[in-house]
C-alpha cells in the first residue's frame, strides 16, 4: 500500500526527516510514536503533500505510484486522508456542504459521477449513526467553535464519509477525555476492513489500548529507530522514550 | 498546493466584459461650463425647471471642493477633459426592439442582459442605459396597466414632469456633496419609476448601466417612488468596457417610500476595475439615498460590488416615518489594485425605527477595502434599534481591510449593537481543503460564498446566481 524509502524532508531550510523508511501493507494498522518535535506531524504533512515541506531525497509511493509530483488534492484523490492534529475552522461553510464538495471532488478525480443530494444525505446519516455523533454537528460551520474533542471526532467523521485507502491520524487522541477517546477509537476500528491501511500517530500508548496496531514504530530525530509489535508501545509506556535512546545507542 | 505568493495569484482573471462597441455617437465637446449644461438641456428638450435645477447645482458645485476624507487614493480628475454627453447616433427613441441598433443589442447580449422578450419573459423588465441615453424599455405595456411608470429619466421628464419636479432632489439635495452636485448639473439620463398606491409590482424591475464611449463620464439619475402601500424590487447591474484611462461615474439614486411602502434596491456592480498595475478602471463615486417618508415604510439596499478601480458610495436610509425600517446588505470585493470605501448611513428620526447593516468586505491581491458607516439616532427617535455586523475577509497578505463605524446617539432609549470580525483565508485552510480533495479555487469560492451568504440570500434568485459567478471570476487566479 504505502512504501516510503529513504525520505529526507526539510522545512524552512532545516532537515527534519533524515532518511525515513516505512512499509505499510493493505489492511495494516501502524502506530508511530515519538517525542514532541521528533517529526511525526512533518511525516504526515509530507505524505499529504503540504507545500512548505520540501522532499530533498527518497520517494513516497502509494500502490506503486510515486506521490511526490502530485498536488495535495490529487493525493487525496489517490486515497490519502490526513486527520489533522489541529483541524482548521472554516466559518460560514457547513460541514455537510464541505463534505459534499469533498466527496464530489474526489469522485471527479476518480472519474466517477457526482453524488446527488439524496445519496449523499444517506451516507451522512449512516456515518453519523456509525460514529454515534450528534446530528447537529454536520449542520454547523466546519469546526467553527467546536471543542477540541468535537474537532477530532469531526475528523473521524470525514474519514468515514470519504472512505480513503490510507488514513493517517495525527495525534487524534490528544485533548480527548476517556469517553471521547473510546468513541474515536470505535470509529476508527469500524473502518478497519482488512484492506484500508492506517497510520496512527500518537504520543501516548493510551490510544493503542483501543486501537490495537499491527506494527509500532518509534520515530526519533527524523528516523524510525525501533519497530516492533503492540508490546513495543507498552514497553515505551513503562520505560519512557529515554529507554529508546539507550536501546538505539 | 498554494504557497504564499500563489495565493496572491488566484485573484485575477481578465475582465470578461472588456469590449468596445463600435457605433456612431453624438457627443458634446469636452469640458464643463454653463453653455455645455444649456446644450445638454436643449438636446434633451428639457423644461425650464430642470435647466434651472442643473444651473443651480453647477453654481454650487463651483464653490465646493472634492472630498478627500475617504480612504482611497487616486490621481486628480480633470473635469474639463470629460465629455458630459454622448448618445448613440441613431437616436434615443425606439418603439420596438427591432429598431434598436443590432450592434447595441449584441453588446447587451454579450453582457448577458435580459433585454430581449425571451429573457424578459422570466419576469424582468429592463431599462438599459447605454452611455447616456436609455435605449429600450421592455415590458412597459404590462406595467402600464397597473399604473406603474417605469421609463428612462428623460421620458419621465417629458411625460410626467410634475412627478419629477416634486421628487427630484428631495432626498439628495443639489448641494449634498461634490459628486451629487456634479451629477445634478450634468446628468444625462437614468431610470424613473413610480409605483402607485397599493400596487405590488409584479416583476423585478431592472436597469443595466454600461459605459462605452471613451472619456465619457456617466452621470445617471435614478428616481424611484413607492406610493402608500406599494411594493417594488429593483435591480441595477453595471459593466463597462476595458479602457486605459480612468472614467468617472457619478450617479445619484433617490428612493422615496411612502406609508407602508417597501422598496428593495439591489445592485451588482461590475465596472472595469483597471489592470493589475492599477491602470484604467472606473471611478465609481455614487450617492444613493432612500427616504422612508411614511409610517412602516421600508427600504432595503443590497449591493454586490466587485468592479471599479475606486468605489465610493454609501447607500443610506433616512428613517423619518415612525416604525420605518432600513436595511443595508453589502458585499464589496477589492482585488488587483482596487479600492473601495463603502458603507451606509442609517439616520433614525421617527420613533420605533429599526435598521440592520450587514457588510462583508473581501480583499485580495493589493485590494483595499474600507467599511464606513454612520448610525445616527436623533433626539425624537424613541426606541430606535440598530444592528450592525461588519466582517472582513482577507485573501493573501498584501491586501487591507479597514472599518470606520460612527455612532451618534442622541436618545437614551436607543439599542445599538455592533459586531465586527476580520478573518484571513490562510494556507492552513487551503491545505485542509486540498487534503479533502478540494482545489484551491473551489476552496476559495466555497469560503467566500459562505462568508457572503447572509448578503447573497437577500438578492433576487437570478441575481444571486450571477453575483456568485461574479465573485468567482473576480477572485479567480488569487491562488495558484
Ligand atoms: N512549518 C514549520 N516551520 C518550521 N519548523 C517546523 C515546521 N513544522 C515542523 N517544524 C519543526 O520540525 C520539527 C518536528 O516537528 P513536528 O513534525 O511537528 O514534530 P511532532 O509532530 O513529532 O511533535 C520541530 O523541531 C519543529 O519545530
Ligand atoms: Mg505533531
Amino acid at each position: 500500500m504505502l512504501s516510503i524509502q529513504n525520505l529526507h524532508a526539510s522545512v524552512a531550510g532545516t532537515e527534519i526527516l533524515k532518511g525515513l523508511n516505512l512499509e505499510v501493507k493493505p489492511g495494516e494498522v501502524h502506530a508511530i510514536m515519538g517525542r514532541n518535535g521528533s517529526g511525526k506531524s512533518t511525516l504526515a504533512n509530507v505524505i499529504a503533500g503540504r507545500s512548505d515541506y520540501e522532499v530533498t531525497e527518497g520517494d513516497i509511493r502509494l500502490n506503486d505510484k510515486s506521490l511526490l509530483d502530485l498536488a495535495p488534492d490529487a493525493r487525496a484523490g489517490e486515497g490519502i486522508f490526513l486527520g489533522f492534529q489541529y483541524p482548521v475552522e472554516i466559518p460560514g461553510v457547513k460541514t455537510s456542504y464541505f463534505l459534499k464538495a469533498a466527496v464530489n471532488a474526489l469522485r471527479k478525480y476518480r472519474g466517477q459521477e457526482p453524488l446527488d443530494a439524496f445519496d449523499f444525505m444517506e451516507i451522512l446519516k449512516e456515518k453519523t449513526e456509525l460514529l454515534e455523533l450528534d446530528e447537529s454537528l454536520r449542520s454547523r460551520s466546519l469546526n467553527e467553535g467546536f471543542s477540541g474533542g468535537e474537532k477530532k471526532r469531526n475528523e473521524i467523521f470525514q474519514m468515514a464519509v470519504l472512505e480513503p485507502k490510507l488514513c493517517i491520524l495525527d495525534e487524534t487522541d490528544s485533548g480527548l477525555d476517556i469517553d471521547a477517546l473510546k468513541l474515536v477509537a470505535n470509529g476508527v476500528n469500524s473502518l478497519r476492513d482488512g484492506v484500508r491501511s492506517m497510520i496512527v500517530i500518537t504520543h501516548y500508548q493510551r490510544l493503542l489500548d483501543y486501537i490495537v496496531p499491527d506494527v509500532v514504530h518509534v520515530l526519533q530525530d527524523g528516523r524510525i529507530v525501533k519497530t516492533g509489535g503492540p508490546e513495543l508501545a507498552l514497553e515505551l509506556e513503562k520505560h519512557g522514550y529515554d529507554w529508546v535512546d539507550g536501546g538505539a545507542a | 498546493m498554494a504557497t504564499g505568493t500563489e495565493i496572491e495569484e488566484i485573484v485575477g482573471k481578465d475582465y470578461q466584459y472588456g469590449f468596445v462597441t463600435d457605433i456612431e455617437v453624438d457627443t458634446v465637446e469636452a469640458g464643463l461650463n454653463e453653455d455645455i449644461i444649456r446644450q445638454i438641456s436643449a438636446i434633451k428638450g428639457e423644461p425650464v425647471f430642470l435647466l434651472e435645477f442643473r444651473l443651480a447645482a453647477y453654481r454650487k458645485w463651483l464653490t465646493m471642493t472634492e472630498p478627500n476624507w475617504q480612504n482611497v487614493r487616486y490621481t486628480p480628475i480633470d473635469y474639463q477633459s470629460i465629455v458630459y454627453y454622448s448618445a448613440p447616433r441613431s437616436g434615443p427613441k425606439y418603439q420596438s426592439m427591432d429598431e434598436v441598433d443590432p450592434k447595441l443589442l449584441e453588446t447587451f447580449a454579450k453582457l448577458g442582459i435580459p433585454l430581449n422578450e425571451q429573457r424578459a419573459l422570466a419576469g424582468v423588465a429592463v431599462d438599459a442605459v447605454f452611455d447616456s441615453v436609455s435605449v429600450a424599455t421592455t415590458y412597459k405595456g404590462e406595467l402600464n396597466k397597473l399604473g406603474i411608470i417605469f421609463c428612462s429619466f428623460s421620458e419621465a421628464v417629458r411625460e410626467h414632469p410634475e412627478l419629477v419636479k416634486k421628487y427630484l432632489g428631495s432626498v439628495v439635495p443639489v448641494a449634498d456633496n461634490y459628486f451629487a452636485a456634479l451629477n445634478a448639473a450634468v446628468f444625462t439620463d437614468g431610470s424613473f419609476c413610480y409605483i402607485p398606491k397599493g400596487v405590488r409590482c409584479p416583476m423585478e424591475l431592472s436597469t443595466y448601466f454600461r459605459i462605452n464611449a471613451a472619456n465619457t463620464g456617466q452621470f445617471e439619475r435614478t428616481l424611484l417612488i413607492a406610493d402608500e402601500g406599494a411594493t417594488v424590487s429593483y435591480l441595477e447591474g453595471c459593466t463597462a468596457p476595458q479602457r486605459d484611462e480612468n472614467q468617472l461615474h457619478a450617479a445619484v439614486v433617490e428612493l422615496i417610500a411612502h406609508k407602508d411602502a417597501t422598496i428593495k434596491y439591489s445592485t451588482v456592480q461590475n465596472w472595469y476595475p483597471g489592470d493589475e498595475n492599477g491602470k484604467g478602471g472606473i471611478y465609481n463615486f455614487v450617492t444613493k439615498r432612500g427616504l422612508c417618508e411614511g409610517e412602516r415604510s421600508k427600504i432595503s439596499w443590497t449591493q454586490v460590488e466587485t468592479g471599479s478601480a475606486i468605489t465610493w458610495k454609501y447607500p443610506s436610509c433616512i428613517l423619518k416615518g415612525d416604525s420605518s425600517v432600513g436595511e443595508f446588505y453589502s458585499v464589496a470585493v477589492t482585488s488587483l489594485k482596487q479600492q473601495a470605501d463603502t458603507g451606509t448611513k442609517m439616520i433614525h428620526i421617527g420613533k420605533n425605527t429599526k435598521s440592520t447593516i450587514i457588510s462583508k468586505g473581501i480583499s485580495a491581491r493589493q485590494g483595499q477595502n474600507s467599511y464606513r458607516g454612520l448610525v445616527k439616532i436623533s433626539k425624537k427617535a424613541d426606541h430606535a434599534r440598530n444592528f450592525s455586523q461588519c466582517d472582513s475577509l482577507l485573501i493573501g497578505s498584501e491586501c487591507g481591510a479597514h472599518t470606520f463605524p460612527y455612532l451618534e446617539i442622541q436618545n437614551p432609549t436607543a439599542i445599538v449593537e455592533h459586531e465586527a470580525s476580520t478573518t484571513k483565508i490562510g494556507e492552513d485552510q487551503l491545505f485542509y481543503c486540498a487534503q479533502r480533495g478540494i482545489s484551491a479555487e473551489d476552496a476559495i469560492s466555497m469560503i467566500v460564498n459562505g462568508f457572503c451568504k447572509d448578503v447573497l440570500r437577500e438578492l433576487p434568485m437570478e441575481f444571486a446566481v450571477e453575483a456568485q459567478k461574479l465573485l468567482g471570476v473576480t477572485l479567480e487566479g488569487s491562488v495558484g
